[in-house]
Parts: C-alpha cells; structure tokens; sequence
C-alpha cells in the first residue's frame, strides 16, 4: 500500500483516539469528514496533524449531517473516508447513514459513546448502542463493531474498512469515552504485512466513459414511488443482510458450558465482567460470560448455544436496558431467566458484578 | 397530430420521457438549458448530476449522466464530497428553494464561503412543490400558500431570501452568482454555462437561481402563471450577474 505510516509492526502507549488514526491510516482511509464533538475530537486532531505528511485529506464541515453527507459523496467518487462522532452529533449523523442503508454505501464511522439523552455528559457511556444499531427511518441494516481495548479499537477499525467494502454495508466501530481518552498499549501493524488483503475502493459514480454513449449512467436514488417497489428494495437488502450476517458477526465467550450464571457485556464493560467470572471462578462459583463484538448483526444463535443449559443470565450494561433489548430479542422463547446491572452513564467494576453475581447464587442456594 | 419531436438535449435519457413534472411547470425548462448547456460544453463525460427532494427529485433519472438523488437539503455537501475526491468530475447540485434555503441552508451557505467547486442549481418556486404548495423561504409577502393561507405576513415570518444576494455577501472572489428565469431561457441558459464554466476553469463555486413556476400549488392557469412569473417574481427577485469573478469585472 503506498504511503502506509506504519510499515513495521510497532508497540505504542497511545489514547484511543489516536488509535482510531493510525489504523484508519493503516486501513488507507483517505479522507475524514468531521464535526468538532467529544469524546472524539483528538481522532480529527491527530488525523489532520498527520494527513500532509501520508497525503490524505480533511474537511471539518458545518454539522454531522453534512459530515456524514459529504463522506457520502466522497465514497460514491470512490474513496476511503471515514467520520467520527459522538451523542448528539450521533444523532444528527442518522439521516446520512439511512441513505447509507438506503443505497449500500461502505461508510465507516468510529463511535466514541458519551452520555446521554441530548448533550448529558461528554465522557462515557453506553447509550448509544440503539441508535447506532437501529437509528433513522430504516431496519437498521448495518454492521456495529463493539470494542472492548485498544488494540481492538485498532484491529476493528481497520476491519470496518474492509467490512464495509465487501458487504456494502454502513459500518460502526462503537467505543466510548473511556477509550477515547485513555492511555494503552497497542500493537501496531501494517495489515497487507499480516495477512490481511485490503478491499479495493470503487467508484459508483464517474466511471471511464459516457453515459448513455458507452454505458448506462448510473441513477441513484433514495425515493421510491409505490409501495410495491419500497418492498422490492427492502426485501432485498433484508436478505442480502441476513446472507452475509453469519460470515460477519463474531462473539466471545468463556466457560458457559458448565456456569450456572453466565455473565453479558459489551464494550469497555466487558473488561470488569471478565475480571468479575475470573474472581468468581476462583471462589468455585460456575460463572461463565458471553460478549457479543458484533451488535448488529448480532451473534443470536451463538448465545442461544451457549446459554441453553443457563438458568440465570445476567445482562450488565451503562445503559438503561439497550443491550438486554438485544439479549432479550436473541433469547425469545428461552428459560433461562434474565436479570440486569444497570448503570447509564457510568462505569462498573469487578467488585459491583461479583457483588451481584453473588446475590443471584446465594438465592439459588438456598432454593 | 404532428410526428415531429421536439428537439431534445443530447445529455437528456431518452427513456424517461415524456418527464415526470407537472404540465406548465418550469423544472423541466430549466433542466432543458441545463441539458443544453451540458451538451454546448461537451461535459456528457464528466458531469455529475445530484437532485434535492422537492420536485427535484423527479430528475434522478432525467439525464444521460450519473446522478445521485439524496436527502432534502443535502445535496450540496453530496456534491461536494464527490468534487473534492474526483477533481476530474463536474458537480451539479440541483434543488429548489425549501431545500437550499431552509433545511439545507447551512450546508449551503459554508459550502460557498468554502468555495467548493460545485454549481448548485436553485429553482425558485416560491413555494414548497411536492409537499403541496406551503410557505416557502422565498413565498412573496402576501402570496397565499396552504400555510400561509391569508397571505404571507412578513411580521410574522420575515422576508422573502435573496439567496444569491445573501450568497455573494460570503463567497471568495472567483465565484460566479446569478439569477435568471424560465421567462427568458436563453439568458438563464448563458448562466449556467458560465456558471459551469467557472466552476471548471476557475475551481470555484457557482450558483444560479432560476425563477421558476409551480401551476399546480399556485392554482393558476397559463396566463396567471406567466404573469405571476414574469410580473409578480420579478418584483422582488430582480434578474442578472449578481457576481462574477473578480477577473472579468476588470
Ligand atoms: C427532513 C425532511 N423534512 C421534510 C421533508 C418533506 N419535504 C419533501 S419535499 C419538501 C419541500 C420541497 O420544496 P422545495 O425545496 O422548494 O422544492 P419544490 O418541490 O418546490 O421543487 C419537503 C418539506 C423531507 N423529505 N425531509
Ligand atoms: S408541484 Fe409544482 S414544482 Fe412540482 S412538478 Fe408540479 S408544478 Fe412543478
């Protein structure tokens, strides 16, 4: 790949944001569109301290919406771009990316939740797992990578790009304000030396040619005249989604076969629950933990599989129920009974989800 | 009943027409000069057509070009993204007066301070056409519209935009502003050539407004119609160059 910063494989003590840089430079994302808001104002800070030096470019426009447009139009010209947003900024980059969904154009789009609703607070959260699974008038065809690290922020963020290329799909790297902002170490590498083929960019639009001379021209649109036709298109994208979500989800999870408690998080969470089942494990409680990495599509028939035998499921979350929806949606039909740890806008620790784990166990103790 | 066809512009699709406006309506005249415009510069290859919704999306398929049909009021910053990555292509952003000057008028307005090099298309209908014919930006004081149906109250609503009288007060010194009219095709058609022109040569943003009709909202027959063209619009919306590059002024 031409001009790629990082040529070597390389351990760095970085933020988040600066993560999200390097591996967008390492994926040869071309160009950023964005809009000042926190958490994620360091990704364009570092993105436009270093562009000249790999040739790529920047523009801060006037809002999200236009962010998210102009990424658009810079995709359909067949280039790499990506955004960055956050919280209010998330919800005004909506309606770009259901024309996204619309017209299956490979955006990327880093995600550094912060709280909510409306301005809240500009640090940490979980609450915009709904919104970028599911937002804007649409059914939520997209890809949400959940990261729970930094080298994962790298990994994903890199992944997205080629995610997005191959299946058309909008697609999220959703992180939070923790990662944004704190320090970490990473690995990292330049990916065609890993392995890992880049997906070509194409253009949708300017093509060699005349229009109408030597091919068709290509006629874009959004808004469909009859319902009958809405459908067709729907319909299809529904199934060419659900087609390709078995090669795309991906999950992680740890000594669910045997638990009598399985333990579900995503994002920086799952960090405290891993540490939480560890310590439980430790004591001879039969903990186990399931982590969906992918939101949407989400990972249903794994958990069913590693849930079945489960009794207690508890779901634990900085928000107000949005993952449980997602649990509970994928566990329809099961008996396993689910119990949550809310905690919106903040953050848990090891302690708090032991300390709960516990109660559920005592209980069934004494059953 | 006569074969002969009228003659239409080398860079219209054949296929979709006869087009999808109403009869008397004055997009299709517009986009008559702009096909011809096209075609006078040879551009058929590099032009790339983006339309607003509104009327406006009616043209997604209207040209022999590729063309992308977006958001209400997003057209600008779609263009713009493609003309900032493909310099080799010329950008059209065609919209009319609700998605320029409403919703989308912030994209509009830094996009031209930006100097993007684009040429938006504005047709001004003084109303808001696909929704059924409520208040405009640019509804004259005291036109009657669904939701303004005593009449425009500019106490209550303000004045009607100048767009490109407020557009030309941000732009960079190379940008081409200028209104024209359906009444007079053979002048709005010499601005958009050189508004597209500028845009090429000069790298700079462009933007024609053109004066247009919606019989339909405005319940008119062809008479009143040309007369509240002609008359009525031109009353507050006055016709010509409102800025030309800073070169050609000399
Ligand atoms: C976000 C959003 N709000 C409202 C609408 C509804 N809408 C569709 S067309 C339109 C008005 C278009 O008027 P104008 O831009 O003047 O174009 P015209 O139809 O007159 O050509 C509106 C408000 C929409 N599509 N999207
Ligand atoms: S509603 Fe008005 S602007 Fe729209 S097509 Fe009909 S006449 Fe033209």
């Amino acid at each position: 790949m031409a001009n790629n910063p990082i040529e070597d494989e390389k351990r760095v003590f970085i933020t988040g944001n600066e993560v999200v840089v390097w591996a967008a430079f390492a994926a040869g994302a071309k160009m950023l569109y964005g809009y000042p808001i926190t958490p994620q104002n360091e990704i364009m800070h570092y993105w436009t301290k270093y562009a000249p030096e790999y040739n790529r470019d920047f523009l801060q426009t006037e809002d999200e919406i236009s962010a998210g447009f102009y990424t658009i139009g810079a995709v359909l010209g067949g280039v790499k771009t990506f955004t960055a947003t956050a919280g209010p900024g998330n919800t005004l980059f909506q309606e770009p990316m259901s024309m996204a969904e619309m017209m299956r154009i490979p955006t990327v789009s880093i995600i550094t939740q912060r709280g909510g609703p409306s301005t809240a607070t500009v640090i940490y959260s979980q609450q915009e797992v709904t919104m970028t699974c599911f937002g804007a008038n649409g059914e939520g065809f997209r890809i949400v990578y959940s990261t729970a690290d930094h080298q994962e922020l790298y990994d994903y963020t890199i992944k997205a790009f080629n995610t997005a290329w191959k299946y058309r799909f909008p697609t999220f790297v959703l992180g939070d304000g923790y990662q944004a902002k704190m320090k970490e170490s990473v690995e990292m590498y330049n990916p065609e030396k890993r392995g890992v083929r880049m997906v070509e960019s194409k253009e949708s639009i300017g093509t060699k040619g005349t229009p109408g001379i030597d091919r068709p021209p290509a006629h874009l649109r959004n808004t469909y005249n009859t319902e009958e036709e809405l459908y067709e298109v729907v319909m299809d994208l529904a199934k060419s989604y659900e087609d390709v979500a078995p090669e795309i989800t991906e999950y992680q999870s740890d000594k669910c076969d045997d638990a009598e408690i399985v333990l579900i998080s995503h994002g920086i969470v799952f960090r405290a629950v891993r540490e939480a089942a560890q310590i439980l494990r430790e004591k001879g409680i039969k903990v186990g933990y399931f982590r969906p990495i992918t939101l949407r599509p989400f990972p249903e028939k794994e958990l069913k599989e590693k849930t079945k035998n489960v009794k207690k499921i508890i779901v634990i979350e900085s928000a107000y129920g949005q993952l449980k929806k997602l649990i509970t949606d994928a566990l329809y039909g099961s008996s396993s009974e689910i119990l949550e740890l809310y905690k919106p806008g903040m953050g848990l620790t090891s302690d708090e989800i032991i300390e709960k784990a516990m109660e559920e166990v005592s209980v069934k103790c004494q059953l | 009943m006569s074969t002969v066809k009228p003659p239409m512009p080398k860079s219209w699709y054949e296929k979709t027409k006869p087009h999808k406006f109403c009869p008397g309506c004055g997009h299709g005249l517009v986009l008559k000069v702009l096909g011809e415009a096209i075609d006078e510069l040879e551009l058929q290859d590099k032009a790339v057509f983006g339309c607003d919704i509104g009327c406006s999306l009616l043209a997604w398929d209207f040209f022999n070009l590729d063309s992308i049909q977006t958001h209400h009021g997003r057209t600008v910053p779609v263009i713009a993204g493609i003309t900032r990555v493909r310099e080799d292509l010329v950008g059209i952003a065609y919209m009319g007066d609700g998605g320029g000057y409403a919703i989308g008028s912030q994209h509009l307005v830094n996009a031209a301070m930006r100097d993007e090099p684009v040429t938006v298309i504005l047709v001004n209908n003084a109303n808001y056409g696909m929704t059924g014919g409520q208040m405009a930006p640019t509804t004259l004081p005291s036109q009657k519209t669904e939701t303004s149906p005593f009449g425009r109250d500019e106490e209550l609503t303000g004045s009607p935009t100048k767009g490109p009288e407020m557009i030309a007060t941000t732009v960079k010194e190379n940008a081409y502003i200028a209104r024209g009219t359906i009444a007079d095709l053979r002048k709005l058609k010499k601005y958009i050539k050189k508004a597209l022109l500028n845009q090429i040569e000069k790298k700079s943003f462009s933007f024609v407004e053109a004066i247009s009709s919606c019989p339909t909202n405005w319940r008119t027959n062809a008479e009143q119609t040309w007369d509240f063209v002609e008359r009525e619009m031109t009353k507050y919306f006055d016709i010509g160059e409102i800025k030309k590059p800073d070169e050609e002024e000399k």
